[in-house]
């Protein structure tokens, strides 16, 4: 295996706009607030920035195509500037192009920028648009709570949970996201709601229902990194740093081969193992100190415990009752709350899942600050269907750890 | 050798719409329709149309029939979904027939399904290889209109040709006879009908008695010794006002099947036939007559294989399966009869590029998908590389048709958010019995009936989409679940 990107990267800064129906901001203008808040904190200027990465999910509804309405927003000095699209894992490509670039030695500071401006469709969700001109011809007519919610089904066949137990376990968890949600002021849904209102809700895709299904909002992060040398001598101290970045994307298995039962994730077990090698996490369990996943559906969080070898599998259900991933519990999961609560601007997810970690570990959360002193923080960034889809983790830390 | 009917096949949507719920919404405004109002009449659902019904019927024919030696496929409608495309032409590719064949739609007129059986009976008779009549209907009908009450939507199939046929077909003979009862015009989108005692003294009992007395002459039969008379008119009494007139038994006159699924149009000559060869015995001779600008009968005798026929589900397994619809509503919005409120989300463009679905018509109508011949995985779509990690061989995958093969469900769900013309949209994956698997649409699921893991699902041809800015509809098929009623006998 490779040697990796082990401490090879640090975060030099970060920023995030709050997240919500931002009716009077244009794509443009939420970068531009997130991007302020991340030039401040790396305390560079804009010039000092070499290379950019941009990442949008559905830029027909807001950018348009390219990398250039990054650099026009930011007025970036004719720089190398890249658009990225992974599906909801773009921002996480954003990141991973910057830190490459500095891994590299190509870049002494690269960017990350993600954004997304949903709300301008008319309606609620996510835009309904077409899959391109051949799988047009035989797709389902799927949406993403409809593709997400088949994972409930097979789990339950596959596991023998019963459709109550597994839909009070969903609950808790959406329950818990926006109990923290409720607590980060950037956050779209700041409202508290307790399991009955979770269980009763109008149902979206059966059995998932409406406190099932994360918010679709307007949004942009940021972050700027360097490598660790060059921070410190720009005067950082505490540093966080990469400790592992790995994709894995589906090839057809979970769609076409009958090896897939439709209860998991292949692509996180995947790139879970591959992660934690690289990092030299040998007990995720024990080790990793905090998780922000891509919670798009609540079932989507709870199998993800399990295919990130954190929950046994089929054991879920009982770790999320017993309140282990709450924000007090042994590893918090969505301790921001979450896509469910602070949002999905598609984009920007999974720069806004390594903002949380970044201001965790530098002890600036707030409210919602975890009192234990956070080493490793995993996000996982998830793009497409259950059954073909682009998982993105990330795992951050103390520098040394 | 006499060519005759080798096979049959029926289809009729499930859904049974309740005459008296369309009474409830049109009394205030025609007390007089209580007299339509007992029974009930086939629906069907928003994605089937007189192409997908001709499918089903078809499929239901050919079962245990060698698909590769047919001369020709005969599509008969009033109501084809385009009218500058052939649509036998779709129905034998969904059939995934070869190319070397004859395709031909018979249209505009009421006995186009009778007129297609004739034609195709005197067209098997020189070639050497049978001909698949396939005749289907699915009128728009305007609100509170007899025709809403009496008309049903479906589809009849029949396999011609010579050799083992369980029916053969003794004479025919047509009266053409510009006799305008009603039409539907390019002008206009409904039928217009003039008055109904004109209609049955001056057309039902004087024209179709002519085409009757010639065919029963040619043959040689004597009125009387007719077993069954179907005569596809949904009013009453006018087929045993004919009979009587011609000398035909009362017994004889068959069920026009008014009262459990309506007058399928052009269509339901046929329906009646494949109806009457569903409960015949050797030596019976069936007439049937239609009814439009003029009329055809044609004459045939039941012969000894009628009692070794089996696999079809027919119309009696069609009447079978069945589900009760209450909400007159829904049948409104099916037949695009109101403006419904749909939503931003069904604005997203259906195009089709002609060109893609050219290319890949093997998959989209026909569901092929690809058999790797390599390590022996089945896969659909059929692609370039083997999706078994262990084998990923390039171009090694052979044709390996779908449509007939039964899955089992793995996963599903009912989804009220994504558009559909009859929410929850139902979809889940479906895995193939003999390997293979899609994320599949489903179709004719029953909201009372649990969905679970593990079930039985078989496919369907249905629309996939209404390109309504184009007037283009796209069509690929869809599971359901196996029903025993349809399971044949």
């Amino acid at each position: 295996m490779a040697a990796g990107i082990k401490d090879k990267v640090a975060i030099l800064g970060m920023g995030c706009s709050a997240f919500g129906e931002r009716w009077n901001d244009n794509a443009e203008d939420l970068i531009v607030e997130a991007f302020v808040e991340a030039i401040e904190d790396a305390g560079i200027d804009k010039s000092q920035i070499d290379a950019a990465w941009f990442g949008t999910g559905i830029e027909e509804q807001h950018v348009g195509k390219s990398a250039v309405p990054l650099s026009m927003a930011l007025r970036l000095p004719n720089i190398p500037v890249t658009r990225v699209e992974n599906y909801c894992a773009s921002g996480s490509e954003a990141f991973r192009g910057a830190v490459y670039a500095v891994a590299s030695g190509a870049a002494d500071i690269a960017m990350a920028v993600g954004v997304e401006k949903l709300k301008d469709t008319g309606y609620g969700g996510l835009p309904q648009r077409g899959r391109g001109s051949v799988n047009d011809l035989f797709w389902a007519n799927a949406s993403a709570p409809g593709s997400f919610a088949q994972l409930a089904t097979a789990y339950r066949a596959k596991h023998k949970v019963g459709a109550s137990d597994l839909k009070r376990a969903m609950a808790h968890i959406s329950v818990k996201s926006h109990d923290n949600g409720s607590r980060n002021p950037k956050a779209h849904l700041r409202n508290k709601i307790d399991e009955d209102k979770v269980m009763n809700a109008p149902m979206i895709a059966e059995p998932l229902g409406l406190f099932d299904c994360c918010g679709v909002s307007d949004g942009s992060a940021v972050a700027i990194v360097t490598t660790p040398e060059i921070a410190k001598s720009l005067g950082k101290k505490d540093l966080v740093t990469v400790k592992a970045m790995q994709l894995s994307a589906s090839n057809g298995r979970e769609a076409q081969h009958n090896s897939w039962d439709g209860s998991h994730f292949v692509t996180t077990r995947a790139a879970a193992k591959r992660a934690y090698q690289e990092a030299g996490i040998t007990k995720p369990r024990d080790q990793i100190s905090m998780f922000e996943v891509h919670d798009c559906f609540s079932i989507t969080e709870l199998v993800t415990m399990e295919d990130l070898f954190i929950s046994d599998e089929g054991r879920a259900v009982h770790d999320i009752m017993d309140g282990f991933y709450d924000a007090d519990g042994k590893i918090p999961c969505q301790i921001d709350g979450g896509l469910k609560c602070f949002g999905h601007p598609i984009g920007a997810s999974g720069l806004r899942m390594i903002y949380e970690m970044y201001l965790q570990m530098n002890g600036r959360a707030g409210e919602r600050q975890r009192s234990e002193e956070p080493v490793f923080g995993m996000t996982h960034n998830l793009g497409g269907f259950p059954h073909q889809n682009i998982c993105s983790l990330t795992i951050v830390g103390k520098e040394g750890a | 050798m006499a060519a005759g009917i080798l096979a049959y096949g029926g289809y009729l949507p499930k859904s049974r719409l309740q005459r008296s719920e369309i009474f409830k919404a049109h009394a205030w405004v025609n007390p007089g329709l209580k007299g339509l109002s007992r029974g009930e009449r086939t629906m069907a659902n928003w994605d089937e149309d007189s192409i997908t019904m001709s499918v089903e019927a078809a499929r239901d024919c050919l079962n245990g029939y060698d698909r590769d030696n047919l001369s020709a496929v005969y599509m008969a409608s009033t109501t084809f979904p385009f009218t500058d495309r052939q649509n036998a032409g779709v129905v034998a590719d969904a059939l995934n027939l070869n190319s070397s064949i004859q395709t031909l739609d018979f249209a505009a007129s009421q006995r186009a399904g009778s007129s297609a059986l004739g034609v195709a009976l005197k067209s098997a008779n020189s070639s050497d290889a049978p001909v698949l009549v396939t005749s289907s209907e699915k009128r728009r009908t305007k609100a509170a209109s007899p025709l809403e009450f009496t008309s049903g939507d479906g589809a009849a199939a029949l396999l011609i040709g010579e050799g083992d046929v369980i029916a053969k077909c003794l004479s025919q003979h047509t009266e053409a006879v510009d006799f305008v009862d009603h039409f539907r015009s390019e002008e206009g989108s409904f039928d217009y009908n003039w008055e109904e005692r004109w209609v049955r003294d001056e057309g039902y009992l004087k024209i179709a008695p002519a085409a009757i007395d010639a065919a029963l002459e040619k043959a040689g039969v004597a009125a009387a010794d007719v077993t069954t008379f179907c005569f596809p008119v949904a009013a009453r009494n006018v087929a045993a006002g004919i009979a009587k007139k011609c000398g035909i038994p009362a017994e004889a006159v068959a069920d026009n099947l008014q009262a459990n699924c309506g007058e399928v149009g052009t269509a339901h000559a046929l329906i009646m036939l494949v109806h009457a060869l569903e409960t015949a015995k050797p030596g019976d001779k069936i007439l049937i007559a239609s009814f439009g600008q003029g009329s055809d009968a044609l004459l045939f005798e039941v012969t000894d294989a009628i009692t070794k026929v089996s696999g079809h589900a027919g119309i009696k397994g069609s009447l079978a399966r069945r589900k009760e619809e209450t909400n007159y509503n829904r049948f409104m919005a099916f037949n695009n009869l109101i403006n419904m409120e749909l939503g931003i989300r069904a604005e997203v463009d259906k195009n089709t590029g002609l060109s893609t679905l050219y290319r890949n018509r093997k998959m989209a109508q026909r569901m092929i998908g690809g058999k790797c011949t390599k390590c022996g995985t089945v896969q659909f779509p059929k692609s370039k590389m083997c999706v078994n990690e262990n084998c990923g061989a390039i171009d090694t995958q052979e044709d390996y048709p779908f449509a007939d093969r039964t899955g089992s469900m793995n996963s599903y769900t009912a989804d009220r958010l994504t558009f559909s013309p009859d929410p929850p949209a139902y979809y889940g994956m479906i895995q193939f019995e003999e390997g293979g698997r899609l994320m599949s649409d489903f179709t004719d699921i029953d909201p009372n009936e649990e969905l679970e893991v593990g079930m039985k699902m078989k496919m369907v041809f249905r629309v996939k989409d209404f390109d309504y800015k184009r007037g283009f509809r796209r069509y690929f098929w869809k599971a359901t679940p196996v029903d025993a009623a349809t399971q044949g006998e």
